[in-house]
């Protein structure tokens, strides 16, 4: 549904040039929900920017929805949906009349427009906002109206950019579960940024993790979670931690063992089944287990240790490259 | 793209007529003018040789639509930053729609509201202070304001795109537009008789100078003079590049 190939952007700021992405490789298919995850300043609006022909690589080739992305901007602004960053409604109009209007630029009759609206409303809990200006909405309810308006001529592929920020915990939760079931329902391909982990985590199918305009990581959450840091394993022992702690050691790819008085620490690709060969090993040796514990590594730390720097930190947006997007 | 303009240009209207504060604001100007600068025309005109035919409501009227068609299409601009700040722009320009319709939607809108102005201005004129010129003069003259309007406000909309700042942009069309306004005669005729050498010549390289000598033939009713011709052809020649800008500026991938 998307491949990219060196897509690049540079801009030229104050005289010098600024590379906000520097020539990405990726590959999404149809039906997947991706994630384009990274700090603010990143490179993913830049991206989307390019991938949605608002803005015009300097650098790389791409097809969109099987359209060439340079030579068929047109074709492929026919087929995709997008949704904004910063919302995308006028203050003025009236939820019903955005979407109607919206729905008839992509050639959709009248009544086809008005019918799919009321569809979309019903399913994104707009129907009874029809008729109230788009200024009076909650931060929630404007952003699913958004995102009404990026489907609305169901498209094959949908762009969400950063989705959920400014919402409350549970404004996020309630747009998590509609992108969830309007693309199950719909069967189509999205991609969306964002620079939280959970979200990455909790929607999508492939995480491309992105930062200073490369992609400097690419997998299911999963993956890239047993990839980088590996579960954290903690296993109470009544004596004998040393043995333990050693025994530990033998097994495939754990590293990072500490010992503490009872308590043995350790990371291993896959916790889960490290688990039992320990409790055999330990169990023949006669040391005595009182408890055990798995965390899987958060996707906090797989951007630790992929970036040097917490996602915190990249909340700090890097003045420069705002400044490009500004321009 | 027909289709597409006559969607943009209803979702325009719709949204100006709801809130129809635009027309009143827009009004206000020619209004004062009308009301507190008029009657000083009247004595001016009386004892100035050199003023031009016609009484002083025929010289007026005419350049208070002009300067209301010029001011409204100049700040068309602000309205189109203001929609690309809360995202209505990109929003649109991510569709299939034609990106020269996005432009051709709204320029139809503000030169309808450009002759609504001028309708506004005329019925006062005509009620309140006996204006006595031809009707087929006075519609040619809302003709030339909706003409107006679409050069200004596509030239606006190509400016805004490009500036992209709400705060310089209205700060640059003040500055354009007053020596523009002054150098084109709006309040007193620049005429060879009234202006020294300098200032006449100047006032004829501005093309505005022209739209506004037409409007006022109009008024008279004068059919058979250059002036009207000139007039017209200079203004169908600024909408042309006007136009031919904004379809660039829009149609630009990274605007």
């Amino acid at each position: 549904m998307i491949t990219v190939r060196g897509l690049a952007r540079q801009f030229a700021v104050r005289g010098r040039t600024v590379d906000a992405v520097k020539g990405i490789d990726f590959d999404v298919s149809a039906g997947e929900l991706v994630g384009f995850l990274g700090p603010n300043g990143a490179g993913k609006t830049t991206t989307l920017r390019m991938l949605t022909t608002l803005l015009r690589p300097t650098g790389g080739t791409g097809t969109v929805a099987g359209c060439d992305l340079l030579a068929d901007p047109q074709g492929v602004r026919r087929r995709i949906g997008y949704v904004a960053q910063g919302g995308s409604s006028w203050p003025e109009a009236r939820v019903a009349e955005e979407i109607e209007t919206q729905a008839r630029l992509y050639g959709l009759s009248r009544a086809e427009a008005r019918r799919r609206g009321a569809l979309l409303a019903d399913e994104l809990d707009l129907a009874d906002l029809g008729q109230r200006p788009t200024k009076t909405l909650s931060g929630g309810q404007r952003r699913r109206l958004d995102i009404a308006l990026g489907l609305v001529h169901g498209p094959e592929l949908v762009f969400l950019d950063e989705p959920t920020t400014g919402l409350d915990p549970q404004s996020r939760a309630n747009l998590w579960d509609h992108v969830r079931r309007m693309r199950a329902e719909q069967g189509m391909t999205v991609f969306l940024t964002t620079h939280y982990l959970d979200e990455a985590d909790a929607l999508c199918d492939r995480i491309l993790v992105t930062d200073h305009g490369t992609i400097v990581a690419e997998g299911t959450p999963d993956e890239l979670k047993s990839r980088v840091a590996g579960d954290a394993v903690t296993v109470e022992v009544a004596d004998r931690a040393e043995e333990a702690a050693e025994l530990a050691h033998r097994l495939p790819g754990a590293h990072e063992v500490t010992v503490n008085e009872t308590t043995v620490r350790f990371r291993v690709a896959r916790g889960d089944t490290a688990l039992p060969e320990l409790l055999r090993t330990l169990d023949a040796q006669d040391i005595t287990m009182t408890s055990v514990k798995v965390n899987r590594p958060t996707l906090d730390d797989v951007f630790l240790s992929l970036t040097g720097r917490s996602l915190r930190d990249g909340e700090r947006p890097d003045p420069a490259v705002e400044a490009t997007h500004a321009a | 793209m027909l289709r597409d303009t006559w969607l943009i240009f209803t979702r325009d209207m719709t949204l100006s007529l709801r809130s129809p504060t635009w027309l009143l604001i827009g009004i206000m100007q020619p209004l004062l003018y009308l009301f507190l600068f008029g009657p000083l025309m009247v004595t001016v005109a009386e004892h100035t040789p050199g003023f031009p035919s016609g009484d002083a409501w025929k010289v007026l009227t005419p350049a208070l639509i002009v300067q209301t068609a010029l001011f409204s299409g100049a700040f068309a601009g602000v309205g189109l930053l203001t929609e690309y700040r809360v995202g209505v722009v990109d929003r649109f320009r991510t569709t299939a729609a034609s990106r020269s319709a996005l432009l051709f939607g709204k320029v139809l809108a503000q030169a309808v509201q450009a002759a609504a102005q001028s309708v506004l201005i005329v019925l006062v004129t005509l009620l309140v202070f006996d204006l006595d010129a031809p009707l087929s003069g006075m519609l040619l003259s809302l003709a030339i304001a909706a003409v107006l309007a679409i050069a200004l406000s596509s030239g606006s909309y190509a400016l805004a795109l490009i500036l992209k700042s709400e705060a310089a942009f209205p700060s640059l069309m003040n500055a354009v537009l007053l020596p523009l306004l002054l150098l084109s005669g709006v309040l007193l005729p620049v005429t060879e008789e009234m202006a020294p050498s300098w200032l006449y010549n100047l006032a004829r390289i501005n093309p505005l100078t022209h739209v506004v000598d037409a409007e006022r033939a109009a008024f008279r009713g004068d059919w058979d003079s250059s002036t009207l011709l000139t007039g017209s052809v200079v203004l169908l020649l600024l909408a042309a590049l006007a136009l031919l800008w904004g379809t660039r500026t829009f149609r630009k991938e990274n605007a």
